[in-house]
Formats: structure tokens, C-alpha cells, sequence
């Protein structure tokens, strides 16, 4: 490939690199909202994985094309049945969840087509959307979620604890969790003591048990 | 009639020539008769490189024909896919050089039923033999031969073209590097069919058809196919469509209680089938709906497309039109999921239309940015190695 590789390699938002690390090279891995490609276009290239976004908006998915990123236009809550059990390593999606109408079949789906999901979502436990809804009274904006209530695409938001939850449910493993600041930076001492509390954003790896 | 000035500023390939090919290697057609030989009428667009690396095939569909850009002398109308192919346009002929050809059992000068029979000094009409999708790419190979193109940069085509383009990574997985698949399906559906059949039997009950004979009596069966005509137009439009453009609309105004034409979908549907006439063998639609019919790469291979596609290199490009009804996004995304089975390169594009399967000719911003995308891939990639 002939792109500028440095310049997009360190341009790539740290919540994006987190998950590249968790990424074993050469693997093969679906992205369920990939957006306009950035994630599979950095791992083709400095991991030579393999693999395909989807995404419902015709411009971002016009976007992955003219980056080289094969990626399917579609809705992924209408059904990922042409995906065979097990046939990718890893299935991804990053802050795609909670905008999702039925999040835990999702999941589920994820997990049938995945050996392993990668899941970052918002975390609404976290201390500043407490104070804003607890203490102002009023729908948490944050950097973590930077849109109003009557505009956000989120639909489904739940708390770090919440998500451990789920997994218990649906007898998921999670295989490995951080979380990150508002900077995308990895959380520091009280992020690590108390996610639930002092984490922005969180990212699950997850298994079937 | 297009001026050498106005084509210059409408990105047009300007006026063009077809040339003709003879090969005399006899052919041996799927339907196990032999064409002992044949000729390709062929338009070339753009120029081939020094290491002829940026060659495009386009495959046209049911009633196309080699002349897909830009304006023979005298005509008022482009190229069928003019609107796709010129400088500066998706199919960039600045980097591209496209070939396009007439199929054999087509009737624009290509070999077909209107050509002569070597063996009988008469045309071939009906005595054409049956062709298909695979025997079309074994022409075109040979055309690819001819030309001294080892390896195509990109197969593309719309509908019967994307069966092509289809069959091309299947049939000679290295000799395709992009395959453009557009509004096609891996099959027919027995719908497809029905209404195949139904414009086959327009055209052999027309009283003028005499067993597709027609030449040897001066006549073409000129009712048959122009009602084949009109109802395959019905498939490639969607209803939305034409409610917008023809409603109920009255011609007069008012009914007259008779049945001349009244509705103005009647009247546009009679002159497109009129139209149609003037220019195309009614034996020539015969065998295209036949290669239709019959196409399904799948079948060698017990009917899993997936194992059809397990030898392919070509990277792909799958584009349906939402309002397409005849080839519906359902059946590319068969196409992009057995790929995805073989863990092929693919992307898949669901262009949001009104216009049905007439959309893979038309004008759109977001078809022709996904074209241009997939194409300019194709050119970095070529040029990295």
C-alpha cells in the first residue's frame, strides 16, 4: 500500500491502540461499526490481519473503500446470519454497542460468529455522570458522551458494573478490561482501584466460557 | 450529433470506432456445439500502459453491446454506460484503458444469429448455437489474448455484465485483479425465469417469427419482441418510480373507454419496446435470456457458491440498488457472503435508489464515489508492486 502509514499509525486515538494490543497478528476480525475504517486499515498494515468492517453510513463506508478497507454496507442489528460460527478470531465493537436497539442478543451474535469480542463502550458510572444526574439533575455530557439527550445515537448506556453483569448473564469471560480516561489515556490510580467510579470508557475482551 | 467541443467539456470519451476481431481457433461451447469461428466488435477507450497493467473489461448485459462511451459519427446519444466511463469519470479512462465488446449471439456485429453460416451461406438464426456466461468469458479471453492483456486491472459490469465479471474470477482466477459486480446475482430466481420465459413466448407466438426464420422471409417478429421488450422494461423500473413519472397520468386527460393507449406508463412502455425493435434480433434476445437462465456458477460445484469461489484473487467491489427488484440486494449480499466464507477481499455497497435495476446506468452521487474509490484502490495497489 502506498498510504502514508507513520502519519496515520501515530494518529490513531489511544482507545483504538488499546485494542490494537490485544490484537495477535495475522488474525482474522470483524468490525461491527466500523466507521470510516481507521482501526482495520491500522491493523492490516502493522498487524496484516485480515477481515471486514460493517457499516450502515453509506459515506463512511465510502470512506473504508478509498482506504483500502473491505467493509460490508449494512445494519448490524439486521442480522449477521451470513457469518459462520467461529469464523473470525475477533469480532469488535468499538463504541457501537449502546447505540444498539437489543445489545445483549448483539453480544451474542458476536460471540457465535467470534472466538473473542472486543467491546468499548462509555461508561455512565462514572463520577461526572453521577454528579450531573445525581447532584444537577440532569442528563450526564461528557467527552465520553459528548451528545445532548435529544441527539445522541446511544440507546442502551449502562455502567461498568452493568456490563460485568451481562457477561455474568450470558455467561460470557471477560478475558481482560481497562479503562481510560476522558483522554483516552489509560486510567491511573483511581481508575484502576475503582473503574466503575473513575473510568470514561471501557474496553472488554470477552469469550464464551 | 455531438460536436468534438461538446464531448471535450462533458468528460466524454468523444467519438469512437469499433473495431472488428476475426478468430478462426474453433470454439467448443457449454451446450457441447462447436462455432468453428467467430468475430468481437470491440470499442477501446483510454490507452493501454507500457506493461499493459491498466486494462478494464466491461461486460454488458441483456441488450447491450460494445458501444458503452462515447458517440459514433452522427449520433445524438452516447454509450450505453457513457455515463460511467470518460476522462475524469469513475471509470477513469485518464488511468483506464477500458474494452468493451459485443458478445457472441449478439447483433451488433459480433457473431450471432444475424451472421452468415459459413456451412449454409445463410444467416444462422435459430441454428445459433445456445451460448453462455462461461463460453462469453472464454471469448473475451481470447480477445484478453489478442490484445496481449495477461491480466485484466478490473472486470466490471451491471447485471448480465456482473455475471460476467463473476464468472472471470471463477474461470481465470489470475488473469482478474478487481472484479466489479454491480446489480447482478449469483442465479435467477424462478421469478427471473418466469418472466423470461414469458418474453420467449411473446417472441415464438408472434405469427412472424416462423421458428426463427424471420430473415428468410423478410420480417422480424416485430409484436413479439417488442411486448418481450416492455415487460422486461417493467422489471428494470421500479413501482416507486413509476408512480413518480407516470402515475395514473392520462395522455388526453380524460379516458375514452378503448384500448388505445390512454396511461402515459402505456404510451412510454410501447415506445421503448418500438424502439427496441429498430435495434435488436429477436433470436439474439432469445439466447440472452437463455445465458441468463442457465447461469449459475454455483452448479459445478454441488450448488455452493462458496466452493465456486474458494480459488478466486480478485479483490471485489459488490454494489445492489435498494429499489432493484429484478437482481434485490439480497442476492449480491449471496455473492458477498460466500466470499466472506473464503475470507476474500470484498466490499459491498447498498446504494439507496429509486430508479431499480435501471439504477447500475444512472447518474449517482454515492454509486459513482464507490466506483471511483474501488478503481483508485486498484491504481495504488498496481503501482506498489
Amino acid at each position: 500500500m502506498s498510504q502514508p502509514s507513520s502519519h496515520q499509525a501515530s494518529s490513531l486515538r489511544a482507545d483504538l491502540r488499546a485494542i490494537v494490543d490485544w490484537i495477535k497478528p495475522g488474525s482474522h476480525l470483524l468490525d461491527l461499526g466500523c466507521g470510516d475504517g481507521a482501526l482495520l486499515a491500522y491493523l492490516q498494515r502493522e498487524k496484516q490481519i485480515t477481515g471486514y468492517g460493517v457499516e450502515i453510513h453509506i459515506a463512511k463506508v465510502n470512506e473504508c473503500i478509498d482506504r483500502g478497507v473491505n467493509v460490508i454496507h449494512a445494519d448490524i442489528e439486521a442480522g449477521l446470519s451470513e457469518f459462520a460460527d467461529n469464523s473470525f478470531d475477533y469480532v469488535v465493537m468499538n463504541q457501537t454497542l449502546q447505540a444498539t436497539h437489543y445489545p445483549s442478543d448483539l453480544l451474542g451474535e458476536m460471540l457465535r460468529i467470534g472466538k473473542q469480542g472486543i467491546v468499548t463502550l462509555p461508561n455512565f458510572g462514572h463520577w461526572r455522570c453521577r454528579v450531573q444526574l445525581g447532584l444537577q439533575g440532569k442528563m450526564p455530557v461528557s467527552a465520553a458522551l459528548p451528545s445532548a439527550w435529544y441527539e445522541t445515537e446511544n440507546l442502551h448506556l449502562c455502567s461498568l458494573n452493568d456490563f460485568d453483569r451481562l457477561c455474568a448473564d450470558l455467561d460470557l469471560k471477560v478475558l481482560e478490561r481497562q479503562v481510560l480516561n476522558h483522554r483516552h489515556a489509560r486510567g491511573g490510580m483511581a481508575a484502576t482501584l475503582f473503574p466503575n467510579l473513575f473510568g470514561e470508557v471501557a474496553l472488554y475482551r470477552v469469550a464464551r466460557q | 450529433m455531438a460536436s468534438a467541443d461538446q464531448t471535450a467539456t462533458d468528460h466524454s470519451v468523444g467519438l469512437v470506432e469499433p473495431q472488428t476481431f476475426q478468430f478462426d481457433e474453433p470454439l467448443l461451447l457449454v451446450c457441447g456445439r462447436t462455432l468453428p469461428g467467430y468475430q468481437l466488435v470491440v470499442e477501446t477507450y483510454g490507452t493501454l500502459n507500457a506493461d499493459k497493467s491498466n486494462a478494464l473489461l466491461i461486460c454488458h448485459a441483456l441488450s447491450g453491446d460494445h458501444h458503452a462511451a462515447g458517440y459514433h459519427e452522427g449520433d445524438a446519444r452516447p454509450g450505453w454506460w457513457d455515463q460511467h466511463i470518460g476522462p475524469g469519470k469513475p471509470i477513469d479512462t485518464n488511468h483506464y484503458y477500458v474494452v468493451s465488446l459485443n458478445n457472441i449471439g449478439g447483433c451488433a456485429g459480433s457473431t450471432g444469429p444475424t451472421s452468415i453460416n459459413a456451412e449454409t451461406g445463410k444467416p444462422w438464426g435459430p441454428d445459433f448455437p445456445v451460448v453462455t456466461v462461461t463460453d462469453w468469458v472464454v471469448t473475451q479471453a481470447r480477445l484478453a489474448d489478442r490484445l496481449g492483456i495477461d491480466r485484466w486491472a478490473a472486470v466490471a459490469g451491471g447485471s448480465l455484465g456482473g455475471m460476467q465479471a463473476l464468472q472471470w474470477t471463477i474461470d481465470f482466477p489470475d488473469r482478474v485483479a478487481s472484479a466489479l459486480i454491480i446489480a447482478a446475482s449469483p442465479k435467477l430466481s424462478a421469478q427471473n425465469i418466469a418472466f423470461n420465459e414469458v418474453a420467449r413466448r411473446a417472441i415464438m407466438s408472434d405469427p412472424d417469427f416462423h421458428q426463427g426464420r424471420y430473415a428468410e422471409h423478410a420480417g422480424v417478429p416485430h409484436h413479439g419482441l417488442m411486448l418481450a421488450r416492455m415487460l422486461g422494461h417493467i422489471t428494470y423500473i421500479s413501482d416507486d418510480m413509476m408512480r413518480e413519472r407516470f402515475g395514473r397520468e392520462l395522455r388526453e386527460g380524460k379516458v375514452n373507454f378503448g384500448f388505445d393507449v390512454e396511461f402515459q406508463i402505456e404510451s412510454y412502455l410501447r415506445h421503448q419496446g418500438e424502439t427496441f425493435v429498430d435495434r435488436f434480433d429477436a433470436n439474439t434476445y432469445l439466447l440472452m435470456t437463455k445465458a441468463l437462465d442457465y447461469f449459475d456458477p454455483a452448479e459445478p460445484f454441488g450448488g455452493d457458491l462458496g466452493k465456486a469461489l474458494a480459488n478466486v484473487q480478485a479483490r471485489f467491489l459488490v454494489v445492489s440498488f435498494t429499489s432493484d427488484w429484478r437482481f434485490s440486494p439480497q442476492r449480491s449480499r449471496e455473492i458477498v457472503a460466500a466470499l466472506h466464507q473464503n475470507r476474500k477481499p470484498v466490499s459491498y455497497a447498498e446504494i439507496e435508489s429509486p430508479d431499480g435495476h435501471d439504477a447500475f446506468l444512472l447518474p449517482h452521487d454515492r454509486y459513482e464515489a464507490c466506483l471511483r474509490s474501488f478503481l483508485a484502490q486498484n491504481q495504488t495497489a498496481g503501482r506498489a508492486h
